[in-house]
C-alpha cells in the first residue's frame, strides 16, 4: 500500500509485529498521519518520525464495552483506549446532562462511550430518553447489571432502539430465579451454605431476549453469556439471521464456581461462576467465534464492599489491567490468533457501539496499543493501578503486558 | 501416641468441613468425659480468669444459654453480646466489631450469624480462638458434634448405622455440618425433603436424597428432623403447614416404619408441624438428651480451643 504525502508530517511506528482484527498479522510499518492511520509499509518514509518498536506487537487499542466505572489509571495499564460505561452510575446514565457529562470527563487521553440507560432510573418500566440520550453522546442503550422482568416493556426498549439504531445491552439473567443468588446453584454453593440460583437462570433471559430481538428486528448485545444452554440458543439465533452479538470477561472463562471456595468475595461476580462444564462451554463458543466481545467488566470494590460476608459484599471484580494479560492465555491455548483476539478486545465492541475504530485499516483512528505479549509478571491486588484490587485472579503469574499506548495517534 | 496438639492442631472450630475423622472423635471423646464424671467431684475450673465473648448477631435462646452455661462450668468470665444491645444496630461493620472484641482481649469468642462465612471472616481477623455458633446456613459445628454423641451414646456407635435427616435442607446449617460429621464417621445419611427445599446437588456430599419420608425411613436408625421455619410454611417453598404434616411430619404412624429408630431434633419444634408430640415425648426420643449433650460439648470444645492459651502441657 502506497502512502501519499499530506499536509501533517507522518509517523512511523517500524519494527513492529503488527496486528489487526481485518487485515491479519504483518511484519513492518505502520504509518500515521492526522491522528489516524494511513497504511503498512514494509519500509519507513525519509520525512517520517519514527517510533522503534522493538520488534514488538502493535495492535488496535482496546475497547472495553461495559465497564462500570471511570478508573483512568487501570485503563491506561490495561491498554484500554475506549470504554463503554455501563449506566449503573449513581444515579442512573437516564438523562442526557449526565450522558454528556460522562462521554466527555475522560478526553483527549480516554474515549468514554456511555450506554445510555434503557428504562428510567434502570428500573424496568418507563422507557428513559433515549434519542436525547444518543445525541448526548450514548452510543448504545442498556438494561444495566439488572433484568427488565417485563417482557412488555423489554420489547418496546428493543424496537424503540432499532428505530435509532442503537444496540441494547442487555443482562441475561431471569430476575425471578436469580432473586437473592450469590452463586450459581452447585456442589460449592450447597457446601458453604450459600443462597443460589440454577444456570439456567440465564438461558431463560437469553431465550426471551433473543425472540423479541428477533420480533423487533434490533440489535441486541448480550453482554456477558457464560452458560452452555446460552451459548446454544445464541448460535441457533444468529444462524436465524437474528441481530445478536454477546461478550464474556475472562473470569468466566478462566475460573469456575470453586473459586468461591472459602468465601472468597473477590470471586463474587455478576452473574456468578458457573460450573466447570459451563466454563468449558464458553471456551468452546470462544473457539468457534459465538463469542464476539471479551470485556473486563470493570468494577473496583474497595474493602468497604468486599470484606463482608459473601453473601453481603457486592458483585464484581477490577478487570482492566488483568484484561490483555488474560485473554493472550486463549491465543496461547491456541483457541484463537492474535487478530482473532483483538477482533474480540477492539473490533467488535467498536461495532457494538458504531463506532469506526477498533482496526488498524487506512482511515481508522490512530488508537494503538504496543504490547509485550510474553513479558512475565505476577497478578497482585495490592499493587494494581486500579482504584480497587479486586482481583479473583491475586496471585497468578501471567504473561503480557501493554507497552505504550496511543489515542488518535497522541501518546496517552 | 499423639497427644495435646497434634491430636487436634486447628485454632478455631469453624465448621466440622476441614476436621478429620479422629479429631471428631477426639471431641467427642473430650465431651463423654466429662459426662462421666462422678457427680460428687468438686468441678475443676480450668477456664478461671479467662474471658470468653458470645457475640450473636443473631437470635438465639438455647445455644446461647449452652454455650454460657458450659462457659460458667469451667470457671470462664462469661460475656454475653446480643444484636439488640451492638453497635451493629448503628452501621458499625463486622470487621470493626472484630477489630474492637480483639481489642478487649477475648480468650475464646464463640459468634453466631446470619450470614454464611461471617464466623470465619472474623476469625480471620483477631487473635484468639474463634468458635462457630452457627453461621447463615453454612455450619453449626457444635450442633453436629452433640447430635453425634447422641447417636453414639444410645445406639453404641456411629459407623453404620443409617440416619435420617429430614426437613428444609436448604436453608439448614446443622444439617450441613450433620452430613458433614456423620459422614466423616462413616454413617450411612439418607436426607428428606421436599425438593423446594433440598439443596442442589447435595448427593455431592456422600447422602441419599429423598423425597419420599415413608421410604427414607425404612431401617432407619435414626431420625433426625429439621424446623421449618413459620415464614417458609406459607406458600413459599411449602403450601401449608397442614400438606407439610402430610408429607413431612413424623407422626406416631410413620414412626411405625422405624419402630426402633432413634427420635432427634434440635429445637425449637414446631409441635403437631414437623413432629407430633406423642413422638418428640415417645420413648423413642432423645430430644432432652441433645441439649444435655449440647452443653458437655459446648464445655469440651472451650476447653479444648483454649489449651494452648492456658499453656497445658503438650499443648502450648
Amino acid at each position: 500500500m502506497s502512502v501519499t504525502a499530506g499536509s501533517a508530517p507522518a509517523v512511523a511506528f517500524a519494527n513492529a509485529r503488527l496486528v489487526c482484527p481485518v487485515q491479519g498479522e504483518a511484519t513492518g510499518t505502520l504509518i500515521v498521519r492526522d491522528g489516524a492511520v494511513a497504511g503498512f509499509m514494509a519500509d519507513v518514509p525519509a520525512d517520517a518520525a519514527v517510533i522503534d518498536c522493538g520488534g514488538k506487537w502493535l495492535a488496535p487499542g482496546i475497547v472495553d464495552l461495559g465497564v462500570f466505572a471511570v478508573d483512568r489509571p487501570a485503563f491506561r495499564a490495561g491498554g484500554i483506549v475506549r470504554v463503554g460505561l455501563m449506566p449503573d452510575q449513581s444515579p442512573a446514565l437516564d438523562d442526557p446532562g449526565l450522558v454528556q457529562r460522562a462521554s466527555l470527563i475522560g478526553r483527549p487521553d480516554l474515549w468514554i462511550h456511555p450506554i445510555a440507560a434503557a428504562t428510567r432510573g434502570l428500573d424496568g418500566i418507563e422507557l428513559a430518553e433515549m434519542a436525547l440520550c444518543a445525541s448526548a453522546g450514548a452510543r448504545a442503550v442498556g438494561t444495566g447489571g439488572r433484568w427488565i422482568a417485563d417482557s412488555g416493556v423489554m420489547a418496546r426498549v428493543l424496537s424503540y432502539a432499532r428505530d435509532l439504531d442503537l444496540a441494547v445491552v442487555a443482562h441475561a439473567e431471569d430476575g425471578g430465579l436469580a432473586a437473592g443468588a450469590v452463586a450459581t446453584a452447585g456442589e460449592t454453593a450447597t457446601r458453604l451454605g450459600l443462597s443460589a440460583a440454577p444456570a439456567a437462570a440465564e438461558a431463560l433471559a437469553v431465550a426471551r431476549d433473543l425472540m423479541l430481538a428477533e420480533e423487533t428486528g434490533a440489535r441486541l448485545h448480550l453482554r456477558q453469556v457464560t452458560t452452555a444452554a446460552g451459548f446454544a440458543l445464541v448460535r441457533a439465533a444468529r444462524a436465524r439471521g437474528v441481530a445478536v452479538t454477546c461478550g464474556i470477561t475472562p473470569a468466566h472463562l478462566l475460573l469456575d464456581d470453586r473459586a468461591v471456595s472459602d468465601f472468597r468475595t473477590f470471586a463474587r461476580l455478576s452473574p456468578p461462576l458457573r460450573g466447570e462444564a459451563d466454563r468449558l462451554a464458553a471456551l468452546t463458543a470462544v473457539a468457534d467465534g459465538t463469542v464476539d466481545v471479551l470485556c473486563s467488566g470493570h468494577q473496583p470494590q474497595g474493602p468497604e464492599a468486599k470484606r463482608l460476608p459473601f453473601a453481603d459484599a457486592e458483585a464484581g471484580m477490577a478487570g482492566a489491567e488483568t484484561l490483555l494479560a488474560l485473554a493472550l492465555t486463549l491465543v496461547r491455548d491456541g483457541l484463537v490468533d492474535l487478530p482473532q483476539l483483538f477482533a474480540m478486545l477492539s473490533r467488535a465492541p467498536a461495532r457494538v457501539l458504531n463506532l469506526s475504530a477498533g482496526t488498524l485499516e487506512p482511515g481508522m483512528p490512530a488508537d494503538l496499543l504496543l504490547f509485550d505479549a510474553y513479558a512475565p509478571w505476577r497478578i497482585e491486588a495490592g499493587t494494581m493501578k486500579a482504584a480497587a484490587g479486586n482481583t479473583p485472579f491475586d496471585g497468578l503469574p501471567v504473561q503480557g503486558r501493554p507497552l505504550r499506548l496511543w489515542k488518535g495517534g497522541r501518546e496517552v | 501416641m499423639i497427644a495435646g496438639r497434634a491430636v487436634f492442631p486447628h485454632r478455631h472450630l469453624l465448621g466440622i468441613q476441614g476436621l478429620q475423622p479422629h479429631e471428631i472423635l477426639f471431641l467427642l471423646d473430650e465431651a463423654e468425659a466429662r459426662l462421666d464424671a462422678p457427680a460428687d467431684q468438686p468441678p475443676l475450673q480450668p477456664l478461671r480468669g479467662l474471658t470468653q465473648i458470645n457475640a450473636f448477631y443473631e437470635n438465639s435462646t438455647r445455644t446461647l444459654l449452652s454455650f454460657e452455661i458450659a462457659g460458667k462450668r469451667l470457671g470462664a468470665d462469661v460475656v454475653n453480646m446480643g444484636v439488640a444491645q451492638s453497635s451493629v444496630k448503628k452501621g458499625e461493620t463486622l470487621i470493626d466489631t472484630a477489630q474492637t472484641l480483639n481489642a478487649m482481649r477475648a480468650d475464646i469468642l464463640v459468634i453466631r450469624h446470619a450470614s454464611s462465612g461471617a464466623v470465619q471472616l472474623i476469625a480471620d481477623k483477631v487473635d484468639c480462638p474463634v468458635l462457630n455458633a452457627g453461621d447463615g446456613r453454612h455450619e453449626h459445628p457444635t450442633q453436629a458434634l452433640l447430635d453425634a454423641l447422641t447417636i453414639r451414646r444410645r445406639l453404641g456407635g456411629i459407623a453404620g448405622k443409617r440416619v435420617v435427616i429430614c426437613g428444609d435442607l436448604l436453608h439448614s446449617r446443622v444439617a450441613r455440618s450433620n452430613i458433614l460429621a456423620l459422614t466423616a464417621l462413616a454413617a450411612e445419611v439418607r436426607v428428606c425433603a421436599p425438593s423446594t427445599l433440598m439443596p442442589p446437588a447435595v448427593e455431592r456430599m456422600f447422602v441419599t436424597p429423598y423425597t419420599d419420608f415413608d421410604a427414607a425411613l425404612d431401617g432407619a436408625h435414626a431420625v433426625m428432623m429439621l424446623r421449618l421455619q413459620t415464614e417458609r410454611m406459607d406458600g413459599a417453598f411449602v403450601p401449608s403447614p397442614r400438606e407439610y404434616r402430610l408429607r413431612y411430619g413424623l407422626t406416631p404412624e410413620r414412626l411405625a416404619l422405624a419402630p426402633h429408630a432413634l427420635v432427634m431434633h434440635p429445637g425449637p419444634m414446631n409441635r403437631g408441624v414437623e413432629i407430633d408430640s406423642a413422638v418428640a415425648d415417645g420413648p423413642n426420643s432423645a430430644i432432652t438428651e441433645q441439649v444435655a449433650m449440647g452443653v458437655a460439648v459446648r464445655a469440651a470444645c472451650l476447653d479444648v480451643l483454649t489449651r494452648r492459651t492456658r499453656r497445658v502441657e503438650g499443648w502450648a
